[in-house]
């Protein structure tokens, strides 16, 4: 230690490239990094315990707004635990619709990724061009949902919407054209020498670190662990083929190509579907209450959301209990952390995908 | 190593026309289906106070004695349990979103 001087930068909760509030204290030797402490807590707004006043059926609608980003995930995660524990069979169209909206809100929560990220290293035209795309899903998914951000279709029992078999092929003829857009897109990111220069060998998780860590994933996937939650085959996921997509170097480079490939695979995933689904019901009535517990995993854009979900028999849940992707991450993030200069800071935090407002709920 | 590989698509950007839409002069398309702001047609309403139960945010409130139906159009978040729940289909979900207000005001609808 001798004849080195250590500074401690407070990075955020406010900070230019930060979307939400997270606060690390940076402690630094000169430029480089050499331990990074978190503080999370800033938007903490106590909606596992609102579970005490909503039912069960209401709840739908708290879960849902636990995320801005990938809504429709959470409400169908936990849709899909009360329905586990009620014993509810729903129609197989209800879980083809689950799926496709699932993958059009993976498409735009990866695409916002991309822009952010390409914010944080400066290339404002890039980050432009990400969220112009984006919009044409926002669109797709208000024409389907009525929601642009909170689709509010999931529901205890099924879903609220149903697509029409035109509309379908038309959103699939539609992404198909994307498809071109995309690719024009993720060209700039896989091959740009200003993109790779910030990005290569920055942030290296290697496999036996983020299996030790629990990264969960893109973060995992990019550093070789095949770990994908849909593989469990909820909803209509035992239905589609697909693999995980997994990148050996484990650096922000790699977590970024894992999440241009699953835009791809997201396209062929909601095409695969829009051929498989089944005419018939979206929903089931449901009558009684829930009495039991279960523990619901789904794959969000950020990684493996678990829903722990208790119920006793009256129309009020006991507990629910979420544990979110980005809580996971940030094990991996304190790692990458030190040993990396101070302007790689923003671009490492941003390669977890953090969503704070999940994480403290 | 590539350089300036965003270049042809910037070329075709300035050649194109803007993806957004000028929004106060030219009025916004909401599609069809477009979670709005819910409206209620009086003549039909029957104020049996459904909506009010099933309002997740307990912005509805009904007065049936006085044929009373009121909403908290700041606390309603367009969800359309009151929409799915009327017996009588007097609730509708406009495309129309409320417009912005700085005070939280309470919409009155009598029969």
């Amino acid at each position: 230690m001798e004849g080195k001087k250590r500074t401690i930068i407070p990075f955020g909760p406010q900070h230019p490239v930060l979307p939400e509030p997270i606060h690390l204290d940076l402690v630094l030797e000169d430029e480089k990094i050499v331990e990074a402490i978190p503080s999370i807590g800033f938007i903490h707004r106590g909606l596992e315990k609102l579970v005490e006043k909503k039912d069960f059926i209401e709840y739908v609608y708290v879960a849902e707004r636990i995320c801005g980003i990938c809504s429709f995930i959470h409400g169908m995660t936990y849709c899909i635990a009360v329905e586990e524990i009620m014993k509810l069979n729903i129609p197989q169209r209800a879980h083809f619709l689950r799926v496709i909206w699932s993958e059009l809100s993976r498409l735009h929560s990866h695409l916002l990724w991309l822009g952010l990220m390409a914010d944080a290293f400066g290339f404002e035209s890039l980050f432009m061009q990400s969220w112009r795309l984006r919009e044409r899903i926002l669109d797709i998914i208000e024409e389907t949902t009525g929601g642009r951000v909170i689709f509010g279709s999931s529901k205890v029992g099924g879903v609220r919407r149903d697509i029409s078999r035109e509309k379908m092929q038309e959103i699939v003829r539609r992404l198909k054209v994307f498809e071109k857009e995309i690719k024009e897109l993720s060209n700039v990111f896989i091959k740009d020498a200003s993109v790779q220069h910030r990005l290569c060998g920055v942030g290296v998780v290697s496999k036996e670190q983020a299996y030790a860590l629990g990264a969960v994933g893109p973060t995992a996937r990019g550093s070789g662990i095949a770990s994908d939650m849909r593989k469990l085959g909820y909803a209509a996921y035992k239905e589609i083929a697909f693999e995980p997509i997994i990148e050996s170097t484990g650096d922000s480079y790699a977590r970024c190509l894992v999440r241009i490939k699953e835009l791809f695979q997201s396209i062929d995933i909601i095409a695969q579907a829009a051929e498989k689904m089944v005419d018939g019901p979206i929903d089931i009535k449901v009558s009684g209450t829930p009495d039991g517990e279960f523990f619901a995993r789904s794959e969000q854009p950020r990684g493996e959301a678990v829903y722990y979900i208790k119920a006793n028999g009256t129309k009020f849940l006991d507990r629910v209990r979420v544990r979110t992707p980005t809580f996971a991450n940030i094990a991996p993030l304190l790692k990458i952390l030190p040993g990396a200069s101070l302007a790689d800071v923003p671009i490492l935090i941003l390669t977890i995908d953090p969503c704070i407002s999940c994480t403290e709920r | 190593m590539h350089f300036f590989v965003i270049l042809k698509t910037l070329v075709k950007n300035l050649f194109s026309k803007p993806a957004t839409v000028k929004f106060p002069f030219e009025p916004r398309e909401y599609p069809e289906g477009s979670r709005g702001q819910v409206v209620i047609d009086t003549s039909t309403c029957i104020f049996c106070g459904l909506c009010q139960r099933k309002c997740p945010t307990a912005a509805i409130t009904v007065v049936r004695a006085e044929k009373k139906w009121s909403i908290k159009r700041m606390q309603c978040i367009s969800c359309g349990a009151c929409v799915d729940a009327c017996p009588k289909n007097s609730l509708k979900l406009d495309t129309k979103y409320y417009t912005p207000d700085v005070t939280k005001k309470e919409d009155t609808y009598n029969a």
